[in-house]
């Protein structure tokens, strides 16, 4: 077996920069104004008069470098190691992307510059939109909507304007529970009531169902494809058609795009109108909290209601177009997160149309190697192939009373980050898995291995397993005190 | 898990105990056991008045949230205000003093639709 990548090493106890360095220490040596000093107290109002500064961190150089080294050393990314969070598409993120992004040209701009002076800005908009529209199989973009939340309730806003002006915006909209988890957020932000729909036995919306439930007060249907059990909709055509047949759009979530990328396209599924995660399926940089990008995309009949401005290209000029008066308004200051749309533009020029369907491709294979090993070790709650990311629950180790928490602090002892756990909420004790195209053979062998050690723990040693992690920095928490009681604040 | 006779039960797991037209609402055994440590409870405002089998509030665990469904349709009397500070109780004591809310019951003939506790427990076994 090949060895595990977790094991203590020189880490270190790190405290808050506040904590380190004494009063008047200084990384560096200012010389001494050769201008006389004012006090500030007889040329300015006392209105902007600042007090005394307490609290900041006084420290030397080689202690703010310190400080912050450790800190990043305790941090864990897909440039670590493997991350199978499943739903993110933890992808790598190419470091050719964050060259284009840093072009002096490009991280220079102002946002208010003229048109005139931006027009190689404008291009690479006007460009990646049609890019987008080509994988979506969509008429018309907004790069706009700032993560694949924005992205969500633009598209739902999009459908209400729509709505609206045929007469009636419609009281609800229909969400499948192998939905994305903030579909019901976006639809009760956009004033709809949020209806859920059980899925069938196959874990595939239930079309008898759907039928049943489908009227002239549904706005929408809101589907995630493939949906968050890993499986595609294969009924999406008679989905859409039923839907359509009582005048109500269809809504596509593209968090899962990372699994079709290439192979089947939203609009020629029927959907109406859906979004992309730049940060998941087009490799730009996803933890921390981003920047994301979650750009909306739509059919022609949509197109008027996008958030405004639009990029346009006449006589061969780019520019924004403010006017349009039936759009749903700005959703982003400025023009969006317009680093990541480099970033995105740089990987789909890298990759190339034959490259995007080899991505999808082996993300699907690599979700249904994972898959097929582990299966046996691990109960597999709705059988056949999975997409891009598969789902296993605990139910053998619950035998043993190891649950799918355990399962996942025991992953930390062995160097993975753990999976997504407990989602879907459809199924019991779920662990989600998807290791996207980036990871290797070899890889996805350590961790499989370390999966199936911890499946042998469950059944030899469980008490081990409840007492996991013990070579993490930070041994098991007390999530439960951390919820009831949290502690948010940095107190002296 | 316990299942106390004398109270009804439905398929979302809740409980309702009757007393002179005022109706007692919590969530069963099976459910805090399945929910895991409860971190956190919403209820609705005393006077709102609720539909059966729509939801009035919510429970969050450790591991998820959920929606909590009414059993019966009425105004809500009282709302359980010990578990703000105290939402482990519906772990510990889930059908005492773990409750939920109190409601003023509308219409008696929805109680006759509930599960007894012998039928609750033989759902919860098909569920296994």
């Amino acid at each position: 077996m090949a060895q595990q990548p977790g094991a203590r090493g020189l880490v270190f106890n790190e405290p808050l920069i506040f904590e380190h360095g004494r009063k008047g220490r200084a990384g560096c040596d200012v010389p001494k104004s050769e201008f006389p000093e004012i006090d500030p107290a007889t040329v300015a109002p006392p209105s902007m008069l600042r007090g005394p500064l307490e609290g900041l961190a006084e420290v030397s150089e080689p202690e703010a470098v310190r400080h912050f080294t450790r800190l990043s050393q305790w941090n864990y990314g897909v440039d670590s190691n493997f991350y199978p969070l499943g739903s993110c598409t933890m992808k790598y993120n190419p470091k050719v992307n964050e060259a284009a992004a840093r072009m002096e040209g490009f991280a220079g701009l102002h946002p208010l510059q003229d048109a005139s002076t931006t027009q190689g800005a404008l291009r690479v908009m006007y460009d990646l939109e049609k890019m987008l529209c080509e994988v979506a199989g969509m008429d018309a973009a907004s790069l706009q909507p700032a993560a694949g939340a924005q992205g969500e309730f633009a598209g739902l806003l999009l459908i209400r304007a729509y709505h609206k002006e045929k007469g009636n915006p419609r009281k609800k909209v229909i969400i499948p529970d192998s939905g994305h988890g903030t579909n019901p957020a976006s639809a009760a932000l956009c004033d709809y009531a949020a209806v859920t729909l059980p899925s069938g036995p196959d874990g595939l919306i239930d079309l008898a169902l759907l039928e049943k439930e489908m009227d002239g007060d549904t706005a929408a249907l809101m589907l995630t494809n493939p949906n968050t059990l890993g499986m595609f909709e294969k009924n999406i055509k008679k989905v859409c058609e039923i839907v359509h047949a009582k005048g109500g759009l269809v809504y596509g979530d593209g968090a899962n795009l990372n699994a079709v990328m290439g192979k089947a396209r939203f609009g020629d599924m029927g959907i109406d109108v859906c979004h992309m995660n730049l940060h998941k399926t087009f490799s730009t940089p996803h933890g921390g909290g981003g920047p994301g990008s979650g750009p909306v995309l739509a059919k022609k009949i949509l197109e008027p209601y996008l958030p405004a401005p639009r990029v346009t290209l006449r006589d061969g000029v780019y520019g924004l177009d403010f006017n349009r008066p039936k759009s749903i308004g700005a959703l982003n200051a400025f023009w969006g997160n317009f680093g990541v749309y480099l970033r995105a533009y740089a990987y789909v020029l890298t990759m190339g149309g034959s490259g995007l369907k080899e991505a999808s491709e082996t993300a699907v294979l690599n979700a249904n190697y994972i898959l097929a090993k582990l299966r046996g070790a691990y109960h597999v709650p709705y059988e056949g192939t999975c997409m891009h990311e598969c789902v296993l629950s605990d139910k053998f180790q619950q035998e043993h009373h190891v649950s799918t928490l355990d399962i996942a602090k025991g992953l930390i002892d062995r160097g993975f980050h753990p999976p997504t756990i407990y989602f879907p909420l459809i199924v019991k004790g779920a662990m989600m898995i998807e290791p996207t195209e980036t990871e290797s053979m070899e890889t996805m062998d350590t961790f499989i291995a370390a999966m199936k050690e911890i499946a042998d723990v469950a059944k030899t040693d469980p008490e081990s397993l409840a007492a996991a992690p013990v070579t993490a920095k930070v041994k098991r928490l007390d999530e439960t005190q951390a919820a009831r009681q949290p502690d948010l604040r940095y107190r002296r | 898990m316990e299942y106390p006779d004398g109270l009804h039960y439905t398929k979302d797991h809740e409980w309702a105990l009757e007393e002179e037209g005022v109706v007692t609402i919590g969530i069963t055994d099976y459910a805090q056991s399945e929910l895991g440590d409860v971190v956190f409870v919403e209820l609705p405002e005393e006077g709102t008045v609720i539909k059966a089998g729509e939801p009035f509030g919510v429970v969050e665990s450790v591991k998820s949230v959920s929606d909590l469904y009414t059993p019966v349709s009425g105004e809500v009397l009282e709302i359980n205000g010990d578990l703000e500070s105290e939402p482990e109780l519906v772990n510990s004591s889930c059908y005492d003093a773990g409750w939920m809310i109190k409601i003023a019951v509308s219409n008696k003939k929805e109680l006759g639709e509930l599960l007894s506790a012998d039928q609750y427990a033989d759902y919860i076994k098909s569920l296994k």
